[in-house]
């Protein structure tokens, strides 16, 4: 339920700024607080983890299935990468972006 | 790279602090991440929604374009998908919600222990920074033997902001415009996807 209510937050969010597309401090305010919440978000996950034993005796497993899941993804990736690079874009330039 | 390092120190204070129960209680309630969740999701969308280059990009895009982040969908969920099936201890579902961070660490770690718990979250934590990191060290290597969309591909969410310098660097002007247009479509896919694949399968 919760990632539902994020998820509309997040669309209207968007939708509100548009509504500021012109006003630069406006835009910098709010950049400065969502490094901010970002900050007191992971401070906040970093105390539920660090007072969860469960987690904190299996650091090592943790960081080593996150090492394997970050080269599937990035190997995943990168193949399909070459296979689209090889067959849509050799010669691609955006020439518009120039001008 | 100075960003992560930030966001990295604001975990481990949290973290050490939490071993040795420094905290006061309230800190730990539930509802202060929610609703700070739901604060930073609503800013992410403004500053989204408030970039006008983002846009007159977004405009700009044939669909030709619109394969780059569909590739990275594509490839990091399965390749997640199919690690998963090496590592005994995660499930296929859980693996690609942890690719569908994209290399967004912040906001994919906060989601997922949200939905998942904190376990889930720490290795989406840790994995997407590890996605960061090995596309700073490795665009020069990767865009030689995969192509010039290997650095975009590898640098997923981030290729917007964090890994864009050196995407551009190796791979020229055109593509960084392709770069950043991809970040962006991640960054929105994110939240979507991974709530999507956690609460839907």
């Amino acid at each position: 339920m919760t990632s539902y209510i994020v998820i509309a937050l997040f669309a209207a969010g968007i939708l509100v700024g548009r509504l500021f597309r012109e006003k630069e401090k406006t835009r910098k305010k709010v950049d400065l607080a969502v490094t901010w919440s970002v900050y007191l978000l992971l401070f906040l996950l970093g105390i539920s983890v660090g007072i969860n034993d469960d987690i904190t005796q299996n650091f090592s497993r943790i960081g080593y299935k996150a090492f394997w899941l970050t080269l599937g993804a990035v190997g995943g990736s990168i193949l399909l990468a070459k296979l689209v690079y090889v067959l849509f874009f050799k010669n691609y330039k955006d020439t518009e972006a120039k001008e | 790279m100075k960003g992560s390092l930030i966001i990295l120190a604001f975990f481990t204070v949290g973290l050490v602090g939490g071993i040795f129960r420094i905290f006061p209680n309230w800190l730990l309630n539930e509802d202060l991440t929610m609703y700070a969740l739901f604060v930073l999701m609503f800013l992410v969308g403004v500053s989204i929604g408030s970039d006008k280059g983002a846009f007159y990009i977004l405009r700009k895009m044939n669909l030709k374009v619109l394969l780059v982040p569909l590739l990275v969908v594509v490839g990091s969920l399965a390749g997640t998908a199919i690690t998963s099936l090496l590592l005994n201890d995660i499930s296929v579902q859980e693996a690609m919600a942890v690719g569908a961070g994209f290399g967004y660490y912040s906001l994919s770690s906060i989601f997922i222990s949200e939905i998942s718990g904190q376990e889930l979250g720490v290795v989406a934590l840790l994995s997407n920074i590890f996605r960061e990191i090995i596309t700073l060290l490795a665009v020069p290597f990767l865009v030689r033997y995969f192509g010039k969309l290997a650095g975009i591909a590898s640098g997923g969410a981030t290729a917007m902001d964090t890994t864009l310098p050196i995407i551009v660097k190796f791979t020229g002007k055109d593509y960084g415009i392709i770069a950043i247009f991809s970040g962006i479509i991640l960054t929105i896919l994110v939240p979507i996807l991974v709530t999507v694949i956690l609460e839907f399968f």
